[in-house]
């Protein structure tokens, strides 16, 4: 193939494009229809054990110290917002406040994740003891 | 090329993506979404697919990640910028091989790999398969910044390997 074929826009191009634009729909819709509506509590996890869920519907101040360092995650107004985090590049605090189930707020430096869940996932029951201390 | 003349071209070439990466880290851009950039030093990577071996492409990349990780990153900013690296330098590789497209086509399936990588290696650090919520964001970005650097890296492409060629 000639060089200068490559230098111009082509068909293929354009279908590539727009077939990553489509997956990009049809997987925006599935999260979007699987996790419907408000969520009812929020589940912190740090490298992906359970550290704490809280009811959404109960303002309060969560700081999460561990290892890796410290955020403060707070419920306000039935959402849960990054207030705080000594990461490096605070990414966490600039993802807005979340409500909506299977949203999450991600620290990648502090392997830190927030996600709304619903009311009844089996994560309440077994993180009644974590959340009792972090009380 | 002389093996003089190709060391010295990977060296210059090594020097403008970590130039390229500085003027990235000096753009403050905020998506809202974790890992959106626009992969400036992607360009260079891009137009040496063109002219030179995969293997020296390869080390330019990998250097550039490297000194870039120790100048303005983290080590885990390095391991999230290798994984993108090393995925949309295997695809954009096979592509120029074995498909038809243009250089933008080519850069567009390298910005989307390369986003699709980072947040695999992501979802794999924090345990946590729910941040592939962010998918659908990264694979539209990753086709925009794939095209504007696929237009300029078509514009660059030219003029690079006249200079070369006049060697």
């Amino acid at each position: 193939m000639a060089e200068t074929d490559r230098r111009k826009l082509n068909r293929r191009d354009i279908l590539l494009a727009a077939g990553v634009a489509a997956a990009a729909l049809v997987l925006w819709l599935v999260f979007h229809f699987a996790g419907r509506g408000t969520g009812e509590q929020i589940c912190i996890r740090v490298d992906g054990k359970v550290q704490g869920t809280y009811r959404l519907d109960e303002d309060r101040t969560i700081p999460v110290e561990t290892g890796y360092g410290r955020n403060v995650i707070v419920i306000s107004g039935g959402q849960a917002y990054m207030k705080e985090a000594d990461c490096p590049d605070h990414y966490c605090m600039q993802q807005g406040a979340i409500d909506q189930e299977n949203e999450t707020i991600v620290c990648l430096p502090h392997k830190l994740v927030v996600e709304v869940i619903s009311g009844s996932t089996q994560e309440k029951s077994s993180s009644g003891g974590v959340d009792a201390v972090a009380q | 090329m002389t093996p003089a003349a190709k060391a010295a071209y990977i060296a210059i070439l090594i020097a403008l993506s970590l130039i390229l990466s500085y003027v990235e880290a000096l753009i403050p851009l905020n998506f809202g979404v974790p890992g959106i950039k626009l992969g400036l030093a992607n360009l260079v990577v891009l137009i040496g697919l063109f002219l030179l071996r995969p293997g020296e492409v390869l080390a330019i990349s990998t250097a550039r990640i490297f000194l870039a990780g120790f100048l303005f990153g983290n080590a885990a900013s390095i391991i999230y910028s290798l994984a993108g690296g090393l995925a949309s330098f295997a695809v954009m590789l096979l592509l120029i091989r074995f498909s038809h497209l243009s250089i933008m086509g080519v850069s567009i399936a390298g910005g989307v790999s390369h986003n699709v990588g980072q947040i695999i290696v992501a979802a794999l650090a924090v345990e946590n398969i729910k941040i592939l919520y962010y998918l659908p964001a990264l694979l539209i970005a990753g086709v925009l910044t794939g095209l504007l650097i696929g237009v300029i890296g078509g514009r660059v492409l030219p003029v690079v390997r006249r200079i070369v060629r006049r060697r």
